[in-house]
């Protein structure tokens, strides 16, 4: 086993657990604009706790991705276009979810602000399913050939993973959100959220278990399993927690969980990165993968230096948007006249 | 069409429509925080009502950049798989060195000063704009790293036919990128010179034509007030008359920028890819003279249906050489260079399919590196002499009251994005048939390259690539209606429109007038700035 790859699968599970912690409430946030909020107060409420913060997440995925392509360039390129259908509708989520977020407010009309809600909470929903089923399929794998190209046509890659991995990061996502919204809001909405999440936690983390479980059948090792139970551990403290009304443990734990299950889910994946299900000479590894070591190296210099800059000035972020929403917070809407109006009302001289 | 035609269309139009919102996110940025630092030091109430509506239409563009950034990221591994593997080991590093290191800093910071406005104290605030925008300038180096290597490959050592990087530092001071880099960021702020001056025009226009303000006996302008109106008081003509300065100001250094650098860019082009500088000039045979006007068919393949009509001699020697005497050497007598260096055919591989045994194309497109550069130059060049135009014909404090004028200086707007957007189609389609186009230093890397026709994804199929393109490219349209339809609103709506604090409450001149006096008040308050 050579070293620099290994440490760069770490590297790139750690930035899709990562991604998967805080762009997860964000995009739960999302879904939940439909389902959840109540009224447009509401609804600006949901979206201005993660307002500062949604753009700094997102840049995770471009990390995981752009780390890929730099450490293990044959995962990405294989990955990236065996999965193009689902890759594209994740593309169009996004793109519509990060415009709807700044157009959403800038014209003040019942309508155009419904149409950008469905764009924020379908957006996010496509977005966390689509990932998810990449992420469930990388693991599982797909009908690769000798070179990693996809074999059967557009949708071969389509099987139950996909399905379990997509439920299982939206479930995921939308307990998180709701976990989120407890922690960050006041008055009805940090009730309300803390109640359903109490309520819903059983059900939304059911997928993600079923997936870390199946895949502990398939290439489970001794500590991958013991990850697994402590990650259960983790979600029945977050349970009891929300239920106390320790906002901010029960969000903690729900990420030991997550941290946990991703572990189990990598740990038990490794070394292959990309299993071929037609032939398993052909399957992607951390070893015939991977970039030079020469290229690892840099990367590790740069990485050594990037991520704690990274880690501290978002925790900062948190830090500065630390206090609560509530509605009474939220302005009225800005409604403006064209300053070319002047005409009809200059004084005429 | 094949799934390598409709990849390469694809790839062009969304990079392209990428780079419509880059530069104007780019120059535009420093361009606000230039002037919210005057704001700072000042405290004049004119850079506030500046940072808050430029920095507005700063954030509308913005948002656009960032959906479709995140197309370009995956698209090299969706369409151009054997690409990416080719690459891989020298491409990534730099894709990835700017996702972290300059989009987690833009992304994270904007957010700071987006909503920042009370929470922050007034340096930090305007600390994390500079800092995001010097965020954007670490992006811009990174990708053209990335591309010039694609351009001029460096660095690296075949083993086992891929590239394998030995030389990070070749890599990352390539010449081909210190040269490409600034030119680029000279070319943004071209954008972000018309931009301001365009707007800033229609608004001083407007006050003229709305009798709000009226020219004295000595011919200098004579500011007044709307009263009905929020937003139009004499300090709103500050507002506009100071943007106009600066977009003028901007706009003429930043040509002159483009042009010195871009002279250091041809000058190594006719070094690193003889052939794309002689398809920029359609020039046949070798010679010395740039032509100004080409006809004929310029698009032909065999080169010999061209004449130059016009053409100065000396000045193409002067664009390679820096002399007026030395032979450049025309596409006829590349052509047979490039033939007994690359080949023929198509080799004889699998990955080719079809087009294995073809006969390569080594000429570019003409028409497009032609017609390409001339346009570059030529937009760049009008937007300067405009704005030179501007400066003068505002030396009173104002605008003529001519309607045309106006609409001229609104559309100029344009001419910038055309030479931006005509600069990297001559640049990337001058490459052809080339995706990564050989160093012809012949230490032995100039064995390092790739047909663009073995680059795209086997295992893709053209439906797929085609439902991507048709798709993208409507979301695309819709989504740049929208974007200009909130753009024309919000300038429109004058420097009302980014302060909610002129509109929701009684103006007070004091009020805006001097910096907030400190970070976060009690839990009651409402937000400075909520979506
Ligand atoms: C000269 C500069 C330049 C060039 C040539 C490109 N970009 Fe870009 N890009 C930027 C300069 C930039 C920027 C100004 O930095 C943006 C605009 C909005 C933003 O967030 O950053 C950006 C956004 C942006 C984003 C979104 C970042 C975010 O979410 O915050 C991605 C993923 C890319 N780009 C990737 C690419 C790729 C793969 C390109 C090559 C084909 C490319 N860009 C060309
Ligand atoms: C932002 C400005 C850019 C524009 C406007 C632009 C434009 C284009 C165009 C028009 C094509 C199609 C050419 C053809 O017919 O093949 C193309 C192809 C391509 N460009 Fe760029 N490009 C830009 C920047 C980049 C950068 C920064 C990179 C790399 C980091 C890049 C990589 C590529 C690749 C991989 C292809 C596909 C292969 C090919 O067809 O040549 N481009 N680009
Ligand atoms: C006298 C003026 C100019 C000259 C001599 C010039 C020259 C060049 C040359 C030779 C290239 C090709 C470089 C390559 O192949 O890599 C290029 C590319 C480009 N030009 Fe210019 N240019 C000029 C003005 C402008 C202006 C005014 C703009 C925009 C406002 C502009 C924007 C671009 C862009 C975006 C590219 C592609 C990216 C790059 O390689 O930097 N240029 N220019």
């Amino acid at each position: 086993m050579e070293l620099l790859p290994t440490i760069w699968f770490i590297a790139i599970a750690v930035l899709w657990t990562g991604y998967l912690f805080l762009e997860g409430f964000d995009l739960g946030v999302g879904m939940l604009m439909k389902v959840f909020a109540r009224n447009n107060t509401e609804r600006r409420v949901l979206i201005n706790t993660i307002g500062p913060v949604w753009d700094g997440n997102e840049v995770w995925l471009l990390t995981a991705g752009g780390a890929t392509f730099a450490a293990f360039p044959l995962w990405y390129a294989s990955l990236f276009s065996a999965l193009y259908l689902p890759l594209l509708l994740v593309l169009v989520a996004l793109i519509f979810r990060a415009v709807a977020f700044e157009y959403r407010g800038k014209v003040d009309n019942p309508r155009w602000r419904a149409r950008w809600d469905w764009a924020i909470s379908a957006g996010s929903f496509v977005a966390a399913f689509g990932v998810g089923a990449a992420l469930a399929l990388t693991t599982t794998g797909m009908p690769l050939d000798a070179n990693g190209d996809r074999e059967g046509g557009p949708f071969a890659w389509f099987s139950g993973y996909a399905v379990l991995g997509g439920l299982a990061v939206v479930g995921f996502s939308l307990l998180h959100g709701l976990g989120f919204l407890a922690l960050k809001t006041d008055g009805e909405v940090r009730h309300r959220a803390r109640a359903w999440f109490v309520r819903l936690l059983p059900v939304l983390l059911l997928p993600i278990a079923g997936w870390a479980v199946s895949l502990q059948l398939l290439s489970g090792e001794a500590w991958t399993i013991a990850a697994v139970v402590a990650a259960v551990l983790a979600a029945v403290l977050a349970w009891n927690f929300a239920r106390k009304g320790a906002e901010g443990r029960a969000f903690m734990s729900l990420g030991a969980f997550l941290l946990l299950g991703s572990a189990s889910i990598f740990g038990a994946a490794f070394p292959v990165v990309l299993p071929s299900t037609l032939n398993p000479a052909f399957n992607l590894t951390v070893s015939n993968a991977s970039s030079s070591d020469y290229t690892l190296g840099l990367m590790s210099i740069v990485a050594c230096i990037g991520l704690p800059l990274v880690l501290a000035y978002q925790a900062w972020t948190y830090w500065v948007f630390r206090r609560r929403v509530s509605a009474a917070h939220i302005p009225e809407a800005h409604s403006f006249l064209p300053a070319i109006a002047a005409k009809a009302l200059a004084p005429k001289d | 069409m094949d799934a390598l035609e409709i990849a390469r269309w694809q790839f062009g139009i969304t990079t392209v429509y990428h780079f419509m919102m880059v530069p104007l996110t780019i120059g535009l940025g420093l361009v606000v925080a230039v002037i919210q630092t005057l704001w700072y030091r000042t405290g004049k109430p004119e850079y506030l009502r500046m940072t808050k509506f430029w920095g507005k239409l700063f954030l509308i563009n913005f948002i656009m950049g960032v959906a479709t950034g995140i197309v370009q990221e995956f698209q090299f591994g969706m369409a151009w798989s054997e690409y990416s593997r080719f690459v891989g080991d020298v491409f990534g590093a730099p894709l990835a060195m700017e996702a972290l290191l300059a989009f987690f800093v833009e992304s994270t910071f904007l957010g700071l000063w987006i909503f920042g406005w009370k929470q922050l104290k007034p340096g930090v605030h305007l600390a994390c704009l500079w800092v995001a925008v010097i965020g954007s300038v670490f992006s811009a180096y990174f990708i053209i790293v990335a591309n010039s290597w694609m351009q001029h490959p460096v660095g690296v050592e075949m083993v086992n036919g891929r590239p394998v990087m030995t030389d990070a530092w070749a890599v990352f001071t390539n010449n081909t990128a210190l040269v490409a880099v600034p030119h680029t960021l000279f070319g943004a702020l071209a954008v972000a010179g018309a931009f301001l001056l365009g707007i800033a025009w229609y608004h001083l226009w407007r006050r003229r034509h709305d009798g709000i303000d009226t020219i004295g006996a000595d011919g200098k302008v004579i500011p007044g007030e709307a009263a009905g109106i929020l937003g139009r008081d004499r300090n709103d003509h500050t507002v506009w008359i100071r943007s106009l300065r600066i977009g003028a100001v901007v706009a003429m250094i930043s040509f002159a920028g483009t042009a010195v650098t871009g002279d250091l860019q041809g000058k190594l082009m006719f070094e690193q890819q003889p052939m794309k500088m002689a398809a920029a000039e359609a020039a046949c045979h070798d010679g010395t003279g740039f032509s100004v006007l080409s006809v004929g068919n310029v698009g032909s393949k065999n080169c010999d249906d061209v004449v130059a009509v016009i053409e100065v001699p000396g000045i193409l020697s002067f664009l390679a050489k820096g002399d007026f005497t030395t032979e450049v050497k025309g596409v006829n007598s590349l052509l047979g260079e490039y033939q007994a260096k690359y080949g023929t055919e198509v080799p004889n591989n699998p990955i080719y399919g079809d087009r294995a045994g073809q006969q390569i194309q080594y000429v570019p497109v003409m028409e497009v590196t032609y017609w390409g550069f001339r346009m570059m130059i030529g937009f760049g060049g009008v937007a300067a002499l405009a704005a030179l135009v501007a400066l003068w014909a505002t030396r009173k404090g104002t605008v003529p009251a001519s309607r045309g004028l106006m609409r001229l200086a609104v559309f100029g707007i344009l001419a910038p994005f055309g030479a931006n957007a005509a600069g990297w189609i001559f640049t990337e389609m001058g490459r052809q048939p080339f995706v990564v186009a050989p160093n012809p230093d012949p230490s032995g890397i100039d064995q390092v390259f790739m047909f663009t026709a073995a680059a795209v994804s086997p295992g893709v199929s053209a439906g797929e690539i085609l439902t991507s393109l048709v798709v993208l490219t409507s979301i695309y349209a819709v989504l740049l209606v929208v974007e200009v339809k909130l753009l024309v609103k919000y300038i429109r709506g004058g420097v009302a429109s980014a302060m909610p604090e002129l509109v929701h409450a009684p103006v007070d001149e004091n009020e805006d007038s001097t910096p907030p006096g400190g970070p976060g008040k009690p839990d009651d308050d409402v937000l400075a700035f909520a979506y």
